[in-house]
């Protein structure tokens, strides 16, 4: 039986024996540390993990050194989920031939990947591994740009966000599409578990990611990672704007199971208006020129809009 | 759950692609990641059938890509076991990214490339255009001329791939149709002399061990890439050719074939050759023979070995000829002939005299007759008579036109 972490508080989680290490050379205040520690914590069984290129990827294993203190594979941009899949195909086949050098263990298979990894160019290896139902976890690191090469534009990237590619400029707002839904495409794989984590949520986060390591089959995880480079705010305030991000219902916590079930798993006892989500973001500034103040009663309308759709799916379990 | 064996006959009728599959079974790859693309595609297919028939014991993982396709053997070889796949073409295009990161990882993987043009224009048919898109990548690259060497040449890669002091991805090419359709008597091993002979697997830094955790893929910038580089490409050099001497050798001694970087036939006394690839080899070794009747002292070198290129044994094979043709199945795209340069390689600063030229020949599966060799042989022993070359020195044969030709 797989092992999981007994975790009753903040302190003994952020205690405990890590395979992620502070040694990284990763933004003071990114969010994507934050979020690993708390996926890998979750378990006290071995690891297998993969990271597409990406700002994880070059700040972590940079040779001769490594962050990761379990085994790690990096291949390209597109492929992280794959080559998990791949390690845990070998690992189904040693285990028939009985050739596991440790057979006694419960090992579980997670692959990170950035949101340009995973929206973009590893869409369709993700879609493949999720279709063929890996026994493996896929972890999005969503912080809604191309952070690692300086801060283009994803699918990810939200309406009226100013990125390098989509800047906002004198006759422009910047990022004139809405984010990708892709929880909704991954859990019309009908996939076992796939669910929606804040790094702020931790309790919330960690049930999540167990629940996901106990399930057999294709997990999907997308986490929300506030960038304090791209996003731009003050490195302190990572964990302000994921209390934003979720109180706002910018980014609702969600979980679907089987493709169908839907369930809210966190409603803010106040919801916040979006607009303090905007305005503590550098790449939302310009919004609150006059000119481009109905792009904010927008935003309310569509996280209304979609807190409501969340709601109706919840209910009518489709 | 044991799997069952096969009582093989002395001598089976298989293609080049169920030979090649025959092969994956006997060395019992743990894990095949594959995306069809004709004409390789029943390579796979064979394996998928072996293991629903309980004939292998393995995973068979069907990935929605040929880049995938390889994703997922760097990821089954770095966790620790035997990978295999199958490509052509333009699969072999989508994967290329792939086999840089597979050879930079040193990760024993076997790619059966079942030659086949590039598009454009699109076309199924054998060139080696393919191969040579990927001959720097870093890896390994044998050439069969037919389907018993297809099948050969996978049992002597896994054996090559996974030597420790090796540790490099392996390419078996062969001729697309030509070699893959084409069924032919084969002698294979018994399963257990097959197994035997690649042995098991040894895993080395196995993402799998979970005492020993391992970090693959890393980044190395101008500090060290270049060590890494410069080590790997030296050890291809140095150690690599020696070490594919030993398992031909033991090769031979468990089913009597014999194998070499470079095959020669007839070129002790040669005056004239041709340096080719593929099922080419065995035509102009035909020709060759029919040319002695007609006084001409013809030679034929099939490249066995293209990575690591074999320079000092084919200049050593070539130094006495007068005259010799390099035949390229791939249009060189602003270049001569990659055959061409390479034997032009192996022969600079040596006091070999030879006149080499080079033809381009079969792009898109244009055959290759054996009227285009005997024409092609008397066209260098024109040359040798000469003591110059009477022609360019980069022809086109068997393209319907006026004679195109250019340098």
């Amino acid at each position: 039986m797989s092992e999981m972490k007994k975790i009753k508080n903040l302190k003994e989680f952020s205690t405990s024996a890590d395979r992620f290490e502070g040694a990284n050379l990763l933004c003071p205040g990114c969010a994507h540390s934050i979020i690993v520690r708390e996926v890998l914590n979750a378990t006290n069984d071995d690891l297998v993990l993969a990271a597409s290129t990406g700002c994880l990827e070059v700040c972590t294993a940079v040779y001769p050194y490594t962050s990761w203190d379990a085994s790690w594979i990096h291949i390209g941009f597109e492929n992280g989920s794959t080559a998990v899949s791949g390690a845990e195909a070998m690992y189904k086949a040693l285990k028939t031939k009985g050739r596991l050098k440790q057979p006694d263990r419960n090992p579980k298979f997670v692959a990170f990947g950035g949101d340009g990894a995973s929206y973009d160019i590893g869409f369709q290896w993700i879609s493949g591994c999720m279709e063929r139902n890996h026994d493996m976890m896929y972890v999005v690191l969503d912080n809604e740009v191309y952070a690692n090469t300086g801060g283009q534009r994803s699918s990810s990237t939200p309406i009226g966000a100013s990125a390098t590619t989509t800047p906002a400029g004198s006759i422009s707002y910047g990022e004139t599409r809405n984010k990708k839904d892709m929880m909704g495409i991954m859990a019309a794989h009908n996939i076992p578990y796939a669910a929606q984590v804040a790094p702020n949520k931790w309790k919330d986060m960690v049930k999540k990611i167990q629940k996901g390591f106990a399930t057999e089959g294709a997990v999907f995880i997308n986490a929300v990672s506030p960038c304090t480079t791209e996003w731009k705010f003050d490195p302190k305030d990572t964990m302000h704007l994921a209390d934003l991000a979720t109180d706002t219902l910018v980014f609702p916590l969600y979980e679907i199971i089987d493709g169908h079930e839907l369930n809210i798993t966190y409603r803010p006892k106040n919801v916040v208006p979006v607009e303090e989500y905007l305005a503590a973001q550098g790449r939302f500034r310009h919004l609150f020129k006059d000119e481009y103040k109905y792009l904010i009663k927008e935003w309310q309308e569509r996280v209304d809009a979609n807190w409501a759709y969340l709601n109706r799916r919840e209910e009518a379990r489709v | 759950m044991a799997f069952d064996k096969l009582e093989l006959n002395e001598t089976e009728v298989w293609d080049g692609n169920h030979a090649a599959a025959q092969a994956l079974r006997q060395a019992q790859v743990d894990v095949v990641s594959a995306y069809p693309i004709t004409p390789s595609t029943a390579i796979v297919e064979g394996y998928a059938k072996f293991k629903s028939d309980n004939l292998v014991e393995g995973e068979f993982v069907m990935v929605e890509s040929e880049h995938a396709a390889m994703s997922g053997c760097i990821g089954a070889a770095a966790a620790g076991g035997r990978v295999a796949t199958a490509t052509a073409s333009q699969g072999l295009a989508l994967m290329a990214e792939t086999l840089y990161q597979a050879s930079g990882m040193r990760l024993p993987i076997v790619l059966n490339i079942v030659n086949r043009a590039l598009a454009a224009p699109l076309n199924v048919n054998c060139d080696h255009s393919d191969m040579y898109m990927v001959r720097d990548s870093g890896w390994i690259q044998f050439d069969a001329f037919n389907p018993q060497e297809a099948y050969d040449l996978n049992l002597i890669a896994f054996k090559v791939a996974e030597d420790h002091d090796v540790r490099l991805p392996v390419v078996v090419n062969q001729d697309g149709f030509l070699t893959s359709h084409t069924a032919q008597g084969i002698h294979p091993l018994s399963d257990d002399d097959a197994y035997n002979f690649v042995g098991e697997y040894k895993p080395m830094n196995d993402m799998l061990d979970f005492e020993n955790p391992v970090t693959h893929g890393v980044q190395t910038e101008e500090d060290w890439h270049f060590e890494h580089k410069a080590r790997q490409h030296s050890d291809t050099m140095n150690i690599v050719p020696g070490k594919i001497d030993e398992v031909f050798a033991e090769f031979e001694k468990l089913s009597g074939r014999k194998y070499s970087q470079l095959e020669c036939y007839n070129m002790d006394d040669a005056d004239v050759a041709v340096v080719c690839m593929g099922t080419s080899v065995e035509t102009a070794r035909e020709v060759a023979l029919e040319m002695r009747e007609k006084g001409i002292k013809a030679g034929v070198v099939g490249i066995r070995v293209l990575r690591p290129f074999p320079f000092a044994n084919i200049a050593e094979v070539l130094k006495d000829i007068k005259a010799v043709a390099a035949l390229d199945r791939s249009a060189p795209g602003g270049a001569a002939g990659a055959l061409f340069n390479e034997i032009a390689g192996a022969l600079f600063n040596t006091d070999s005299k030879m006149l080499l030229s080079g033809y381009i020949y079969g792009l898109g599966g244009r055959d290759l007759t054996k009227k285009h060799l005997v024409d092609l042989y008397t066209e260098l022993q024109a040359n040798a008579d000469a003591g110059k070359l009477l022609t360019q020195q980069q022809q086109f044969i068997g393209v319907r036109g006026p004679k195109l030709a250019f340098l």
